[in-house]
């Protein structure tokens, strides 16, 4: 019968009762209780089921490294699953749920798996469920996933938010026990900025329960004269519920802060996330308790001995009234002095250790503790709580025994420190043989960026077990960190505790030693995951040697606990099974979170609208409000057309299209890169940057230029203008300004740095409109300011001067095939330039088009478009653009590629129209077929089709594509197929279908 | 070879599974093979599994440095797909998918392909088009694939959310054939196959050397001894450039880190695998009910099998919009693995310059769903000394010709 | 998160401002080159595990690009030096021959 005393209980406050509700009934607790230490105070034993055989399972732990009592915690947007009940602290109003069973927690369908666990051995499902073929998917997985899993699914999007935070320090504490405490007290000492933090509530770690004194004091006391100076220290930051989860290269340690768990609601973000650079790390993680392995360790009531006293002294809750304590090491006599001291009865303590003279074994006895020496546990009585144990030699086979009765067992394997942080950038661990357990090697930490170790480790996570021994190392990791990152000398002494005499651990895996197969089937390792001595053992058997091999075999260490309980048992037994020593098995690898961390808390405010964020050009709004149906481009939003009253976008590009053709469109090409690359090498430069010859070009002219990459792909095109003798302003597509200008640089400054060039990305400096149509020139009229006549600006010009007011760039440039200006304004007055445009052309038909329009009309002319008719692995010859690439220049990037046997092949897929035979439109991104297949049995392609659109301006489907030997088969008709449709015949056809004069644009 | 059974599993169950035998022998290295294999992961296994099966040469060592399966094989989120777009990469990527359809049955044990459909999502116009392109490709190579709209995605998906404020879905390329395995299970039945055919597992062997005469290959010095063998397949993503540089030679690939992490186990909430190219993360649910996500690459040289934990943050948060019930699940655990990136991104079967060696490498972030494929087409090109029709457009050569295999033509990326 | 030295604005950039560019002092080759040549000069790396002569951009810094040497298997990085240069400085290679003396060098 686990209860709630009158007395002890330190880290709750009786005069705070609070309700909360666990699987629909109602429970109190007090304010600092945990959802364990509440339920475990009204005798809720059993918290949930096992993942594989749905056993009953109660709360082993007290803190992160609980694998069984996980919950359901919150409801609808609120709601979380797979929560550790022994670190999540209760409010009022806390609802919870435990998983994995169904229909109930006492009465769970699932349990039928255990009477056949053991048919279910590690692995068993390797061996089995492989005929049919196709039963697997349709019927074993089905039911495997159903019964897998633990939590519940949230279904409401998420009520609350989350932050991320920087911060910088010195050196970061991680973890405010004791050792931590001392460990930041030392750093702080020599100056320099110190982080501290904790993951629970509460500073002081587990020296509180177990006692001591410290510089005189009681713990207690120590800890809150610490925590007292740390805080009115100028150079030190602390958080409590905080956890260091993981460490990455060069300091970087991340962190999570559960600001609102305990007090859900609007007011705070729910986690925050530290981004934390640390130039020295100081572990003060602890050590976690061992379970031992002996039948029926499973069962709700046997507990980790150090999380009973636990329970007993920081919550005032007595897991049993009779409890048996079983150990291999001194530090559960602490646990059952505790209780006898509380006025409860300990029926005995069983020690795999033949004999025991320590002086806390002596205590025992002085206190009216039976003893049992060279003594285990043979099996345990009872189902769903402990009623009693089977207590037998240890060295035996567990065969014969005493009965002891008892309703709780305390269970101690001896301590593990935690090395976690320390490995997770490769700190490497030695084997202990002395105290069993693998503890950091100083000499092998991980290094940083300067080589250097950067993780120190501090207390029992260093290996120093003792209190006097914890402290004195701690500090002097403290002191180490902060001078390593130039602090002051200090004379600061090592806090001091009293010398414990204590007796050797007996590093006991298996209890007793001699158990049979039956006995061994049913000693857990990995509670959560229902992994137990004999799967290990049967893993070893087949071959699974490597611990990586064993773990993934048996899935030990594998649930939401990653193994913090079971890794070093497992290995233990691994290594036993193998008859090897321990370090040669080694252990598996650790990596972060420590404890699982919320995606939440990992995405940070980046959410909904603050995913990205959303580049929009000076016009922006209008086109909202013009009931632009939008299309993201790159970060960009532009209008893929403006719907008018019940059109759908196709009706729109339609309406657009023969708008522009036959009356004036306008665009917003703001989004158009526009660089300017200047100096007196700027000529040469562009040279060698674009296929054609932008040296020559004349002030006041543009040309279309070609880039292609080093490896002779084309990557972008646009037109440049001379802006004057050494400015050149290179427009390229909306996709590329960024990338441009960074192919550019890095040419510049990693190639030619000698070359005197500068560039300047100007993109979001200009708005840009294109003005488009027959009536454009009449629209610019209207406003005035500048010639803007075939004579005074002809095609392919540009000129500078003031149009309505405006101080304008206007080139004379047409990717419509129409007469056509764009308009470059400074930013701010892009919305202004284009009310006016818009004004002026209201007489004129003037509507605004968008980027489908964009495609069809430059479609209609031929023009291939970045994106389409290139995919990155297209050559400017393929889309018969020789005539853009300069025959007199010696070099520019991509020439020399161009010229490898492959690019130069006359064999490959050149630019051509096609026309469908009936009219209609060919899908998007349909092949051309060939005769027959090739070896490998797919059918020979000869072709496909780059751009396809239907054209309102021809009333047909228009296409482009990429055909082999296409251009010297004019004429010819091929085969298209469709998906689920009959293939279509094409002509190939030149791929200009609108105005092959060009007679339009020029005008 | 014992065989599997539910028949087995029940003897063995009623005396203590202590009748099991070993998976694989543990033998140590002879003096002499017809072929060693470099690499015990997946590809390696394959490799030797296929060149006994296919071609009958079963006198094969495959050598280990650490524990087989141990690479990226059993660091994957081990998700099989075949749509891919250009014709190399479709055969030998539909080649394998095809294998592990009845990979359970063939290995007599069970890897547990489950083919429950991989969705790529289309997120941008570019990208529907270029799926499109894809889904075209795929109706003629014959791989099975169907572009779908979005309400077609949301009933496969339906935590899925379509119309995030930043990128909505637009429709998806799905392969309703695609799905995953359990990855180190595909390691192990193939070692086990390998060493019931009489091959030679030999974990924890680095080699040391690659001897070769009159520019061919000799022998392998190891840390287990010298081995002597007129054919050497190196297979050993993550390691590459170095053994190509022991045999002399360097391999137009980086090694980079790309990681992986899992969530805390739910009960099922989605059945498919999906891929979202364009916010660079893929999802899938495992059967244990972790959901297993995976993102990007670091775009710098490493080897330490960590990657930077700003990538995570990126595809978390990009699957967060995508998958909002994400949110208040947890990340359980993350790792990294090293993957070999080649010039154009796709993967290397080839000759290399030196007589006898050759290399199978390059596999970026497909390896996995290649494994069986790989193993196959790698085992004839040693076998025969010449790359067979799957392995053909994979050579060395190709770099020195500019005739590359680039898929990222279609995944959404403007190149 | 690694973190590097800009040699132009002297401060650490967290990786997050950096965008890496792969192998250093690779020499370009062009026009007149054999096809094996060209090949090498674009594809071939030497990937090395230890010490990688390699290419940065503080992209959301200076924007300046700079080199590294940095250890592909342990991260530590040797040091930072400017792009404007076809080897590495010479005191930087004497420093990371002495800190890695089986090293055989930047070449």
């Amino acid at each position: 019968m686990s209860t709630r005393l009158e007395s002890l209980g330190r880290l709750i406050d009786r005069s705070q009762p609070m309700t909360f509700t666990f699987n629909g009934r109602s429970f109190k607790g007090y304010a600092g209780d945990t959802l364990a230490s509440a339920l475990l105070g009204a005798d809720q034993m059993m918290l949930g089921r096992s993942f594989k055989y749905h056993r009953p399972r109660g709360a082993v732990a007290s803190g992160a490294e609980e694998p069984n009592a996980l919950v359901g915690l919150g409801q609808g947007g609120r709601f979380e699953p797979d929560q550790r009940a022994t670190t999540t602290e209760i409010f009022p109003g806390l609802v919870a749920k435990s998983q994995n069973h169904w229909p109930s927690l006492e009465y769970d369908i699932g349990a039928v798996n255990s009477l056949f666990a053991r048919f279910l051995p590690a692995g068993f499902y390797y061996k089995t469920f492989m005929a049919p073929p196709a039963a697997w998917k349709t019927v074993f997985e089905p039911f495997i996933r159903q019964s897998a899993g633990l939590g519940a699914v949230p279904e409401e999007p998420d009520a609350d938010r989350y932050e991320h935070l920087y911060h910088h320090a010195d050196v970061a504490v991680v973890g405010g026990g004791v050792a931590g405490l001392a460990a930041a007290k030392a750093a702080a000492a020599t100056g320099v900025k110190v982080l501290l933090l904790e993951q629970s509530a509460h500073w002081g770690g587990r020296a509180p329960v177990d006692g001591g004194e410290i510089d005189g004091m009681a713990a207690e006391d120590w800890v809150s004269a610490s925590v007292a100076e740390l805080e009115a220290a100028p150079n030190v930051t602390m958080r409590l519920r905080m956890q260091g989860f993981g460490v990455y290269d060069h300091g970087y340690l991340i962190a999570h802060e559960r600001v609102g768990d305990h007090a859900p609601g609007e007011a705070a973000p729910r986690h925050r996330l530290w981004r934390i650079r640390a130039g020295r790390i100081v572990t003060a993680t602890g050590a976690l308790e061992r379970p031992l392995a002996f039948a029926g360790n499973d069962v709700p009531g046997v507990m980790l001995a150090s999380a009973m006293r636990d329970y007993l002294v920081n919550w005032g809750v007595a897991i049993g009234r009779r409890v048996v304590v079983v150990t291999n090491n001194d530090d559960a006599y602490r646990t059952a002095l505790a209780f006898k001291s509380a006025g409860l009865d300990v029926a005995a303590v069983l020690d795999a250790r033949a004999s025991v003279i320590s002086p806390l074994a002596q205590a025992a006895r002085e206190a009216g503790i039976s003893v049992l020496e060279g003594r285990g546990i043979g099996a345990v009585k009872g189902r769903n709580r402990v009623s009693g144990v089977l207590a037998v030699r240890q060295q035996g086979d567990g065969g014969a025994g005493e009965e002891i009765a008892c309703d709780a067992v305390a269970m101690s394997g001896g301590w593990s420190p935690v090395v976690h942080l320390w490995s997770h950038c490769g700190g490497k661990l030695l084997w202990d043989e002395a105290d069993a357990m693998f503890r950091p090697d100083p000499a092998r930490a991980p290094s940083g960026a300067d080589g250097a170790g950067f993780v120190l480790t501090a207390g029992s996570a260093s290996g120093a077990l003792t209190l006097a021994g914890g402290l004195a190392d701690a500090h002097a990791a403290g002191k180490a960190a902060g001078r390593a990152m130039g602090g002051k000398a200090s004379r600061k002494a090592a806090p001091k505790a009293g010398a414990e005499a204590s007796q050797p651990i007996a590093p006991v895996w298996i209890m007793p030693e001699g158990a049979g197969p039956a006995k061994r089937a049913k000693m857990w390792l990995d509670f959560q995951n229902d992994v137990k001595v004999s799967d290990v053992q049967l893993a070893a058997r087949e071959g699974y040697q490597s611990v990586e091999h064993t773990k993934r075999y048996t899935t030990l260490g594998m649930a939401t606990d990653q193994g913090k309980l079971s890794n070093i048992n497992g290995l233990a037994v691994l290594s036993q099974a193998l008859s090897q020593p321990i370090p040669a098995t080694g252990t598996t690898t650790f990596r972060p979170p420590y404890t699982p961390v919320s995606f939440g808390a990992i995405a940070g405010e980046a959410a909904g609208e603050l995913f990205q964020p959303v580049r929009q050009t000076p016009i922006h709004a209008w086109h909202e409000a013009h009931h632009a149906h939008w299309e993201p481009v790159g970060h960009w939003r532009r209008p893929y057309a403006y719907l008018r009253g019940t059109e759908t976008p196709a009706d729109a590009v339609t309406r657009e299209v023969v708008n522009t053709r036959e009356n004036v469109g306008l665009l917003d090409a703001s989004t158009l890169g526009k660089i300017v690359v200047k100096g007196p090498d700027a000529g040469r430069f562009l040279d060698m940057l674009y296929t054609g010859m932008m040296s020559t070009l004349p002030v006041g002219k543009c040309r279309y230029g070609l880039m292609c990459n080093e490896n002779g792909f084309l990557i972008d095109d646009g037109v440049v203008a001379r802006l004057d003798d050494d400015t050149w302003l290179c427009h390229t597509t909306t996709g590329g300004a960024d990338r441009i200008h960074a192919h550019m640089e890095e040419w510049l400054q990693t190639e030619w740095w000698d070359w005197r060039v500068y560039t300047a990305n100007l993109t979001e400096q200009y708005a840009q409109i294109a003005v488009v149509g027959p009536k454009a020139r009449a629209v610019l009229e209207a406003l005035g300011g500048m010639d803007v006549s075939r004579e005074a600006l002809p095609f392919m010009t540009w000129a500078e001067g003031e149009l309505g007011g405006f101080p304008v760039r206007l080139f004379r440039i047409s990717f419509s095939g129409e007469l056509s200006y764009e308009i470059a304004v400074p930013a701010s007055m892009g919305q202004a330039l284009w009310d006016r445009l818009w004004q002026a052309g209201q007489t004129r038909g003037i509507m605004p088009y968008g980027t489908e329009t964009l495609h069809v009309l430059r479609a209609e002319k031929g023009f291939i478009m970045i994106g389409d008719e290139t995919d990155g692995t297209v050559i400017p010859q393929d889309l018969g653009l020789n005539w853009a690439i300069s025959k007199k220049k010696d070099d520019y990037l991509g020439k020399r590629a161009q010229s490898r046997s492959f690019m130069a092949s006359e064999d490959r897929w050149r630019l051509v129209g096609l026309e469908t035979l009936d009219g209609s439109v060919i899908p998007d991104g349909a092949y051309v077929v060939a005769e027959g297949r090739n070896a490998n049995g797919q059918r020979n392609m000869q072709g496909r089709v780059t751009s396809t659109y239907y054209s309102p301006t021809l009333k047909r489907g228009i296409a482009m594509g990429l055909v082999a030997h296409g251009p010297e088969r004019m004429g010819e008709v091929v085969t298209i197929p469709t998906i689920g449709g009959p293939a279509i015949k094409a002509k190939i056809v030149d791929p200009v279908f609108y105005d092959k004069e060009g007679a339009k644009q020029d005008v | 070879m014992r065989r599997y059974s539910a028949f087995a599993i029940a003897r063995e169950g009623l005396r203590y599974h202590t009748g099991w035998e070993r998976a694989w022998a543990s033998p140590e290295p002879k003096k002499r093979y017809d072929a060693i294999v470099v690499g015990a992961g997946g590809h390696g296994l394959a490799t030797a599994y296929y060149l006994g099966k296919n071609h009958g040469i079963k006198n094969v060592a495959v050598i280990e440095k650490g524990w087989l399966g141990g690479g990226n094989t059993g660091r994957n989120t081990t998700i099989i797909r075949s749509n891919y777009l250009q014709d190399p990469s479709a055969a030998i990527y539909e080649k394998a998918r095809s294998l592990y359809e009845t990979m359970s049955q063939d290995l007599n044990m069970n890897v547990m392909f489950s083919p429950r459909g991989v969705i790529m999502l289309a997120q941008t116009h570019h990208e529907v088009r270029g799926y499109q392109r894809t889904a075209h490709a795929n109706a003629l190579q014959g791989v099975a694939t169907e572009w779908i709209g979005p309400q077609r995605v949301k009933e496969l998906v339906p935590i899925i959310r379509l119309d995030g404020p930043r990128y909505p879905v637009l429709g998806g390329l799905w392969q309703p054939r695609g799905g995953t395995a359990r990855h180190d299970a595909v390691a192990w039945a193939y070692a086990r196959a390998c060493s019931a055919m009489g091959m030679d597992i030999i974990q924890n062997c680095a080699v040391t050397g690659i001897e070769t005469e009159d520019g061919a290959v000799k022998a392998v010095n190891t840390t287990k001894g010298r081995i002597e063998t007129a054919k050497l397949a190196l297979v050993v993503a993550g390691h590459s450039s170095e053994l190509a540089g022991m045999a002399g030679f360097r391999l137009p690939i980086e090694s980079v880190a790309l990681q992986a992490l899992v969530s805390e186990p739910i009960k099922p909430a989605m059945d498919v695998v999906v891929m979202a190219n364009t916010v660079h993360g893929y999802m899938s649910q495992s059967d244990k009910g972790e959901m297993v996500i995976g993102g990007g690459t670091d775009g710098f040289n490493n080897y330490t099998q960590r990657g930077s934990f700003h990538h995570v943050e990126e595809t978390v948060r990009a699957l967060v919009e995508t998958f909002p019930m994400l949110s208040r699940l947890k990340m359980m655990r993350q790792w990294g693995g090293i993957v070999d990136m080649t010039g154009d991104r796709s993967p290397i079967l080839s000759k290399t310059p030196v007589g006898g060696i050759y290399v199978n490498a390059g596999w970026g972030t497909g390896g996995f769903k290649s494994i069986p494929g790989s193993g196959w087409a790698m085992a004839e090109l040693v076998a025969k000394d010449a790359p067979g029709p799957l392995a053909a457009a994979f050579g060395l050569d190709r770099f020195r010709e500019g005739r590359f295999i680039d898929e990222s033509v279609a995944a959404g990326v403007a190149h | 998160m690694l973190i590097l030295e800009c040699p132009y604005c002297g401060i650490m950039a967290d990786e997050t401002e950096l965008t890496p560019g792969g192998e250093a002092h690779l020499k370009r080759a062009t026009v007149g080159s054999t096809d094996d040549a060209f090949e090498s000069y674009l594809f071939d790396r030497k990937n090395p595990k230890g010490v990688h002569f390699e290419r940065w951009r503080h992209s959301a810094g200076c924007g300046k690009w700079f080199h590294a040497a940095r250890s592909t298997t342990t991260l530590e990085v040797y040091g930072t030096y400017a792009a404007q240069v076809s080897e590495p400085p010479k005191e930087l290679v004497a420093k990371i021959k002495k800190k890695c003396p089986g090293w055989e060098g930047w070449q």
